[in-house]
C-alpha cells in the first residue's frame, strides 16, 4: 500500500469529520441567532395566555393582533416614536454635515494646519472630561431638556471623521482635483460635484451608523432630558420592558380573570413594542448592506 | 562662503516667493477660505464639548458650590480621591469593572475569530450568506431592547431558560436578581450581540490569505485543521494582535448602558462598576466634585492603558494607532 493513499484517506476522514462538526456548529449558531428574534415575532402575534403558559415555542398559537392594538393605543410609545424620528433625522443631518466639514479639509494635503488639527481631534478620543464636566457645559448652554441636548453634544464622532477622511484620500486621486482646478472649479464646487458623489459608499455607511446610533440612543435622554414630552423611544421602551410597574391600568372593580388577562397582555405588549421599535432599523440595514463590509474595512485601516 | 550663499539663493528661489508671514497667510486664506470656513464649526464643537469639559476636571480638586461656579469654588486638594480610595466600595468597584471586562475579553475576543474560521470552511454558500446576515442583525438592536429580551428570556416564571430547567426537573432560578449570574449574563449576551459584527474584519482578513498556499497544502495532504493552524491563523495574525491590543486598551471601560439597564438592588454586589458609580453619585446624589474625581481616576487609567497598549503594538507588530 502506498503511503500517499493512507495520507489521502486520513485527510478525507479527518476532513469529513471536520465538515460534519462545522456544519453542526453552524446550524446550532443559526438557531441561536434566529430563535430569540423569531420568538419575539411569534409571541407578539400569539394569544397572550398561550405565551404566558409557555406554549409558544416554534410557531404562533391562537393568532391575534391584540398586542398590536394595545401598542397602537399606548400613547407614550408614539410620542417617543415621533421624538426619536425627529432626533434621528435632525441628528443625522447635523452629523453628516459636520463630518464632511471636518473630513474634507483634513483630507487635503495642501491644507497647512491639517496635522495639528488632526492631533487636536485625536486627543479627544483618548481623554474626556467625563460625565459631570460635560453635563455642566451642556447645562450652561441651556440645552438641558431641549431637543438640542439630543443632537448637539454628540454631533461628531472623531472616528467617523477619520474614516471619511481616509476614504477621501485613498479613493479619490489627487489628479482629479488638479484637473478640476484647471477647469476653474473652486473648493466647494469640487467637493459637491466630484468628492461627495464619488464617496457614496462611505457616506452611506457612516450615515447608517449615525442614524442607528440616534435611534438606539438611550444615554443622552437619561442624562439630559427630564420632560416626559421629549423622551425618546428608547426611554419609553425601558419603562415598558425593564421596570416591573404595571403598564396597563388595573382598577379594583376588575374580576381576577380580567386582571390576569391584563397582566398577560402587558407581557405581550413587550413583544409588540420591541417589534415596532426595532423593525425600522433592521429595514435600513439591507439598503446599505452593499457598502457595509467595505465601510467597516476602511474603518479598521488606521487614519 | 560664496557657494553656501549661492545654494541658499537657489533654495530661496525654489521655495514659494518669500513674502512676509502675514501676507502668505492672507494669500492662503484667500485661496482656501472655504476649507477654513468648513473646519470652523467642527473645531468649535470640539472646543466646547471636549476641551472645555476637559478643563472642567479641576472640579475633582474643588468643593463645587453652584453659586460660586467651577472656578470660584474653594480648593479641596485630594480630598475626593482619598474618600474614593478609602471608601468601602472601592475594591468592589474595581473588582467588578476589571472582572467584567476581562471576562468579556476572554469570551468575546476568540469567539469571533473561531466563527470567521469556521464560516470560511463552510461548504454551503447559501447557509454561509444567511448566517452572516443574521449574525450581524443583533448588532443593530438597541441596548434597551437587548436588555428587555434578556429580562424576558431569563424571567423566573415564564422565561425559556427556566422552562427548560423546570422541564428537566430542576428548580427555577431568578437569574437577574442573583449576583452570581450577572457577569455571565452580561458577557454572553454581549457575545451574542457582537460576534457577527466583530467577525467581519477577520472574514475579510481571511479572504486576503494567499490561495496558492492552500492549494499547495492540499497537494501535500494537509487536513483542514492543519490548514487552519498553519495557513489561516498565521495569515491573520497581525489583525488578531492589533485588535487584541486595542481591546486591552479599553480594559477599564465597561459600557455604561447595558450594566446600568441590567442593574438592580439585588445584583448590585456584582454589577456596580465605576461608570455606573460615577453616574449615581454625580447625577442622582448631585455630588459633582466627588463624581468628577472618580471619573478622572477612570479616564487617567484608561488613557494610560491605551498608550501602553499602543506602545506594545508598535514594538510587536510595527502597527500602531498613531
Amino acid at each position: 500500500m502506498s503511503k500517499g493513499k493512507t495520507i489521502k484517506r486520513k485527510r478525507v476522514n479527518s476532513d469529513s469529520v471536520f465538515d460534519a462538526v462545522n456544519l453542526l456548529i453552524m446550524l446550532i449558531l443559526l438557531v441561536v441567532f434566529v430563535w430569540p428574534l423569531w420568538f419575539v415575532v411569534i409571541a407578539s402575534v400569539s394569544d397572550p395566555g398561550e405565551v404566558w403558559q409557555g406554549h409558544v415555542i416554534l410557531f404562533p398559537r391562537g393568532i391575534t393582533l391584540d398586542a398590536y392594538e394595545e401598542v397602537v393605543q399606548y400613547k407614550t410609545i408614539w410620542t417617543g416614536y415621533l421624538n426619536t424620528l425627529l432626533y434621528t433625522l435632525l441628528g443625522t443631518a447635523i452629523n453628516m454635515a459636520l463630518t464632511v466639514c471636518g473630513a474634507y479639509p483634513l483630507s487635503r494635503k495642501d491644507f497647512p494646519p491639517r496635522k495639528i488639527l488632526i492631533f487636536i481631534l485625536m486627543v479627544t478620543m483618548y481623554f474626556s472630561g467625563g460625565l459631570i464636566p460635560t453635563y455642566l457645559v451642556v447645562n450652561r448652554l441651556g440645552l438641558i431638556d431641549t431637543v438640542w441636548a439630543m443632537v448637539i453634544p454628540n454631533a461628531i464622532s472623531v472616528f467617523n471623521i477619520i474614516i471619511t477622511r481616509t476614504y477621501f484620500m485613498n479613493s479619490i486621486p489627487e489628479e482629479l482635483r488638479e484637473a478640476a482646478q484647471l477647469d476653474g472649479a473652486g473648493n466647494m464646487q469640487y467637493l459637491f460635484r466630484v468628492v461627495l458623489p464619488l464617496s457614496k459608499p462611505i457616506l452611506a455607511v457612516i450615515g447608517l451608523f449615525y442614524a442607528v446610533g440616534h435611534w438606539n440612543d438611550f444615554y443622552s435622554a437619561l442624562i439630559y432630558i427630564n420632560s416626559q414630552q421629549l423622551l425618546p423611544l428608547q426611554s419609553v421602551l425601558r419603562k415598558l420592558l425593564l421596570t416591573t410597574q404595571m403598564t396597563l391600568q388595573i382598577s379594583s372593580s376588575m374580576s381576577p380573570d380580567e386582571i390576569m388577562r391584563k397582566t398577560q397582555l402587558a407581557q405581550t405588549l413587550k413583544y409588540s413594542s420591541i417589534i415596532v421599535s426595532t423593525v425600522p432599523v433592521l429595514c435600513l440595514y439591507p439598503l446599505v448592506q452593499k457598502h457595509f463590509v467595505k465601510g467597516i474595512m476602511i474603518g479598521s485601516v488606521k487614519g | 562662503m560664496r557657494i553656501v550663499n549661492r545654494i541658499s539663493a537657489i533654495n530661496a528661489k525654489k521655495r514659494k516667493p518669500c513674502k512676509p508671514l502675514s501676507e502668505r497667510l492672507a494669500c492662503e486664506l484667500k485661496k482656501n477660505w472655504a476649507l477654513y470656513l468648513m473646519i470652523l464649526p467642527v473645531m468649535a464643537y470640539f472646543i466646547i464639548f471636549a476641551y472645555i469639559p476637559m478643563s472642567g476636571v479641576v472640579l475633582a480638586f474643588k468643593d463645587f458650590k453652584v453659586k460660586l461656579g467651577i472656578f470660584g469654588s474653594p480648593w479641596a486638594g485630594l480630598k475626593h480621591f482619598r474618600r474614593f480610595f478609602g471608601g468601602y466600595n472601592f475594591g468592589l468597584l474595581l473588582q467588578n469593572t476589571i472582572g467584567i471586562s476581562l471576562y468579556s475579553l476572554l469570551a468575546g475576543f476568540p469567539i469571533p475569530i473561531l466563527f470567521a474560521l469556521l464560516l470560511n470552511y463552510l461548504k454551503y454558500g447559501r447557509l454561509r450568506k444567511t448566517l452572516q446576515m443574521v449574525s450581524y442583525a443583533p448588532y443593530f438592536i438597541s441596548t434597551v431592547v437587548i436588555c428587555g429580551m434578556i429580562a424576558i428570556f431569563m424571567d423566573a416564571d415564564t422565561g425559556i431558560f427556566n422552562q427548560i430547567i423546570v422541564a428537566l426537573g430542576g428548580e427555577s432560578v431568578d437569574f437577574l436578581s442573583n449576583p452570581r449570574y450577572f457577569k455571565s449574563i452580561y458577557v454572553w449576551s454581549g457575545v451574542w450581540q457582537g460576534m457577527g459584527y466583530s467577525s467581519i474584519i477577520y472574514i475579510s482578513a481571511l479572504a486576503g490569505v494567499d490561495p496558492s498556499l492552500h492549494e499547495a497544502a492540499i497537494m501535500d495532504g494537509a487536513t483542514k485543521m492543519q490548514r487552519i493552524w498553519h495557513i489561516d491563523l498565521p495569515g491573520i495574525k497581525s489583525t488578531i494582535v492589533m485588535l487584541l491590543i486595542m481591546q486591552m486598551g479599553s480594559l477599564m471601560n465597561v459600557g455604561f448602558e447595558k450594566v446600568f439597564l441590567l442593574q438592580n438592588d439585588l445584583n448590585m454586589k456584582a454589577s456596580d462598576v465605576i461608570n455606573t458609580y460615577v453616574y449615581r453619585v454625580g447625577l442622582i446624589q448631585n455630588n459633582y466634585s466627588y463624581s468628577t474625581a472618580v471619573g478622572l481616576f477612570n479616564s487617567v487609567i484608561n488613557m494610560t492603558l491605551v498608550i501602553a497598549a499602543n506602545q506594545l503594538s508598535k514594538k510587536l507588530t510595527e502597527e500602531s494607532l498613531w
